[in-house]
């Protein structure tokens, strides 16, 4: 078997590579299905009605995927500028933190001027926890994956003593969670007698102000032309070290927004597992759309409807909901796959 | 029988015809030269032979016998070598272990060290290639390593061996050496294809040249019979002229560096500066060259008047204005045209557009962007494409990716975005490197142009009669020191060929401080 580079990639192609990606994932995944026993068929049947087969499923895959698309976007913006933040779950809980610190009565404005304060606070304190990592990229060297991961940890831990000591609700009954959100900061609720609130519309503006910034703007230029080549960038007078910065802020605030939605718009108070590791997820999201913004949107709805179909089908047949990471651990090592594909040809003799 | 033989090799890319109906054939001993333009199919022809690439029609014969297509191996066994332009050795093996890599298998690699490297000696003495089999590649000259690739393809038992453009890389000393070991094989029936732009090189070693252009063989002459002109005209598909410097007063000092010297950063700083107390003054209208082997601080000179950095010790005047922040883009809008030494690494972004190269150093100002924010696509486009227009750039459009363009055309794309704001100071570094004939004649043309309407510029090559055909003033660069600046006509290519090596002339790298005040004799450059 040889690899060749194709002279010429079709754009038909590298619209097709998601799809392809999508059909082998589920073709993979129906050998882990048919192991433990149950019908292909059926277990996919049972997972797409799950997921998007009522009006609750569709408004809960929808409401599951405002985090994803807000972690997608964080990994897609920074990884496009060759930052790779893996440290999104930890920011996305600096966003939540900051929200509830501002959010449960410290400040009081009508709900027109606190939410978009809320979103603020937390885009900002999920940036400023990227300020560590990437100020020691810039200045020191140091590789961003290993800080930003490891941050992750720290912050966990940090908002784990915040729970369990000054913003720890005297109501919760010994849990450790924050006093609730005031009514004048939660996001409103999107489609009646479901969880789907604003933070989907705002997600979705999030995507689009991402996609504008990447093809319209001064900063897009940049952060496009760091990441494809640093040096040509830095010889044109493009000044590496603030792209990288700014980029990192974005993306870290993108990240804390996620957290922000979680907070006022879904649960209403902080706990400690208000992300089961969405931060994770988003860089398969955003691996998934190409490290484009706009379809971030569909591809975190696509992993959203997995997790949510997983669910209902492992209810259903006694199939184990970890079947969803393992369909989408195997999405994302196919769309590299097929991305390669895209670029190179497979001979076979 | 011949040796080798092609019959009829045909290979398409899409539409793209790389190779169409190529027939050719080595005798022992013959030096065959393939000579073309870059994309005229040469390495194409190559990589089929070798195997990378399977023909669409046509076959290879070696001593008579079919050679299986697409297959490595059977290419290597039946005795074909290839020297690669850009070296395949482990660096940190020893020359004996790289040799038997791929070779040998690696369960009785350590058994057969003594066999082989007594084979390897004898090759050594019998060839004239002399090495020490047991030194670190990692710790060998450029010289020395080609050296270890083509004792690679030797002891694979090649009879044939291609060398991908081999001087590229070397000083003229070394590329002397390697002519000499290339005759010596010859001498006992050794066969070689020969892949070079150069055309002194090819007229000097090869028996044949085969011209290739656009995929077809267009001639087929003996060395003997040719010259550079005729191999030049072959190669292009038309004439090509040389310009020629017209005799110019020069005006008012655009750059003037005093006692320059520039250290490496860093902990890891070595005593050595790249600059060492360099002194130079160009002024308006003329061209002044920087000759030297590479890596004897040329980059860090680049460096410098690019505004990548600013020198630790002296000075730098731009328009008699110092220059006191390492800002490329503050250096571009005070007049300076750059033209960096690899286009690819550091020229262009290759994924973007074309447009997109275009207004690289420019981002923040009217018309490319408004108020510094939102680009203004349409303007850059529109820019674009007057630019494609005055500068020739064959592509597809302002649209198009960059990385599609062919070396010539990637290189006016970068002409253009430094010379269209019509800078006071241009800095060519390598400004020709890989190009074929006529792109290299357009970028000399361009440059010539801007000196004529009051350009000063810096030439920095490797090529010295690129330098003495093109500048007005030359200056020898070696272990970081600058000499003075000669007069063109007045040195000969051997006497700088000396001072490359270090051996100095008078007060050549002498940076004793009369020589600030020394006569920048204000040359009328008429004669």
């Amino acid at each position: 078997m040889q690899i060749e580079p194709r002279e010429y990639v079709a754009p038909w192609r590298i619209a097709f590579a998601p799809f392809a990606a999508v059909i082998v994932s589920l073709g993979l995944g129906s050998i882990l299905i048919l192991w433990v026993g149950a019908s292909v068929s059926d277990a996919y049947l049972l997972l797409v009605k799950g997921a998007v087969g009522s009006s609750f499923a569709l408004t809960e895959t929808l409401t599951r995927s405002i985090p994803l698309i807000f972690t997608g976007l964080a990994a897609t913006i920074a990884f496009r500028a060759r930052f790779y933040n893996i440290g999104a779950e930890g920011q996305l809980y600096c966003g939540a933190l900051a929200a509830t610190f501002f959010g449960t009565g410290l400040i009081t404005l009508p709900p027109l001027l606190m939410i978009p304060f809320l979103m603020l606070i937390g885009a900002l304190a999920g940036g400023a926890a990227l300020a560590i990592p990437v100020m020691l990229k810039t200045h020191l060297k140091v590789d961003e994956v290993v800080t930003t991961l490891l941050l992750n940890f720290v912050i966990l831990l940090f908002v784990g003593y915040f729970l369990e000591g000054p913003l720890k609700d005297p109501m919760s009954m010994g849990w450790p969670q924050a006093e609730p959100i005031i009514d004048e900061g939660l996001f409103p609720s999107l489609v009646d007698k479901s969880r789907l609130h604003f933070g989907f519309i705002f997600a979705i503006i999030g995507s689009v102000l991402c996609w504008a910034m990447m093809r319209f703007t001064v900063w897009g230029y940049e952060i496009r032309a760091v990441g494809l080549n640093t040096s040509a960038a830095k010889f044109s007078g493009i000044n590496v070290n603030t792209t990288v910065i700014r980029t990192a802020v974005i993306s870290g605030g993108l990240a804390g927004l996620a957290g922000v939605s979680e907070v006022a718009g879904l649960k209403g108070y902080l706990t400690l597992d208000i992300s089961p590791g969405y931060g994770y997820t988003g860089i398969a999201v955003a691996m998934l759309a190409q490290l484009n913004p706009l379809a971030v949107i569909l591809s975190a709805i696509f992993i959203s409807m997995i997790y949510v179909g997983a669910d209902s089908m492992s209810r259903a047949i006694n199939i184990p909901t970890y079947i969803a990471d393992v369909l989408v651990g195997l999405s994302v090592l196919s769309i590299l796959v097929s991305v390669m594909l895209t670029k190179y040809r497979l001979r076979w003799r | 029988m011949a040796l080798l033989a092609f019959h009829n090799i045909t290979k398409s890319f899409g539409p793209l015809v790389a190779n169409d109906d190529i027939s050719l054939s080595l005798e022992k001993g013959d030096v065959i030269a393939l000579l073309g333009e870059n994309g005229a199919g040469k390495t194409t022809l190559m990589n089929i032979l070798y195997g990378h690439y399977t023909a669409d029609t046509g076959h290879i014969e070696v001593d008579g016998k079919q050679l299986p297509s697409g297959q490595t191996d059977a290419a290597i066994k039946a005795g074909i070598g290839m020297v690669h332009q850009h070296f395949t050795l482990a660096e940190n093996l020893t020359v004996l272990e790289n040799i038997m890599l791929g070779t040998e298998s690696l369960w009785s690699l350590s058994q057969k060290q003594s066999a082989a490297k007594a084979k390897l000696a004898k090759m050594s003495e019998d060839y004239g290639l002399k090495i020490n089999p047991d030194a670190r590649v990692a710790d060998l000259s450029v010289g020395e390593r080609q050296r270890v690739e083509i004792l690679k393809a030797l002891y694979r038992d090649a009879r044939v061996l291609i060398l991908d453009e081999p001087t590229a890389v070397l000083t003229p000393q070394e590329a002397d050496s390697l002519f000499k070991t290339l005759k010596s094989l010859t001498g006992q029936g050794f066969a070689i294809i020969f892949i070079s732009h150069k055309l002194h090189e090819i007229l000097q070693i090869s028996t044949r040249v085969e011209v290739l252009r656009r995929g077809k063989i267009v001639g087929s002459v003996a060395t003997k019979d040719a010259d550079r002109a005729m191999l030049a005209e072959m190669m292009v598909g038309r004439k090509v002229e040389r310009p020629s410097l017209e005799a110019m007063e020069c005006g008012k000092p655009v750059v003037r560096l005093n006692n320059v010297t520039l250290r490496d950063a860093g902990r890891k700083a070595s005593k050595v500066p790249k600059l060492d107390q360099v002194n130079l003054t160009i002024h308006q209208h003329e061209i002044i060259g920087i000759a030297g082997v590479a890596g004897n601080g040329q980059s860090a000179l680049a460096d410098l008047l690019s505004g990548l950095t600013i020198p630790n010790q002296g000075t730098f005047e731009l328009l008699d204005v110092p220059v006191t922040q390492a800002s490329p883009s503050n250096i571009v809008h005070r007049g300076v045209g750059r033209i960096p030494e690899d286009r690819h690494s550091s020229g262009v972004v290759g994924e973007m557009a074309l447009w997109e190269n275009l207004i690289s150093e420019d981002l923040r100002n009217a018309p490319v962007s408004k108020a510094g924010i939102i680009i203004d696509r349409k303007a850059c486009v529109e820019r674009t494409n007057a630019l494609i227009e005055k500068f020739d750039i064959r592509c597809e459009g302002p649209d198009a990716e960059t990385k599609l363009l062919s070396g010539g055309n990637m290189q006016k794309l970068i002409l253009a975005r430094a010379l269209a704001p019509e800078p006071a100071f241009i800095l060519a570094n390598q400004p020709v490197r890989g190009l074929d004939e006529g792109a290299i004649a357009y970028v000399h043309e361009q440059l010539l142009a801007a000196r004529k309407r009051g350009a000063g510029i810096l030439l920095i090559s490797e090529d010295l009669d690129e330098l003495f055909s093109l500048c007005d003033r030359i200056c020898v660069m070696y272990h970081g020191k600058l000499t003075q600046p000669f007069d063109a006509k007045s040195v000969s290519t051997s006497q700088v060929g000396l001072m490359m090596a270090g051996q100095t002339m008078g007060q050549t790298f002498d940076q004793a401080p009369d020589n600030l005040n020394a006569p920048v004799k204000e040359p009328s450059h008429a004669d």
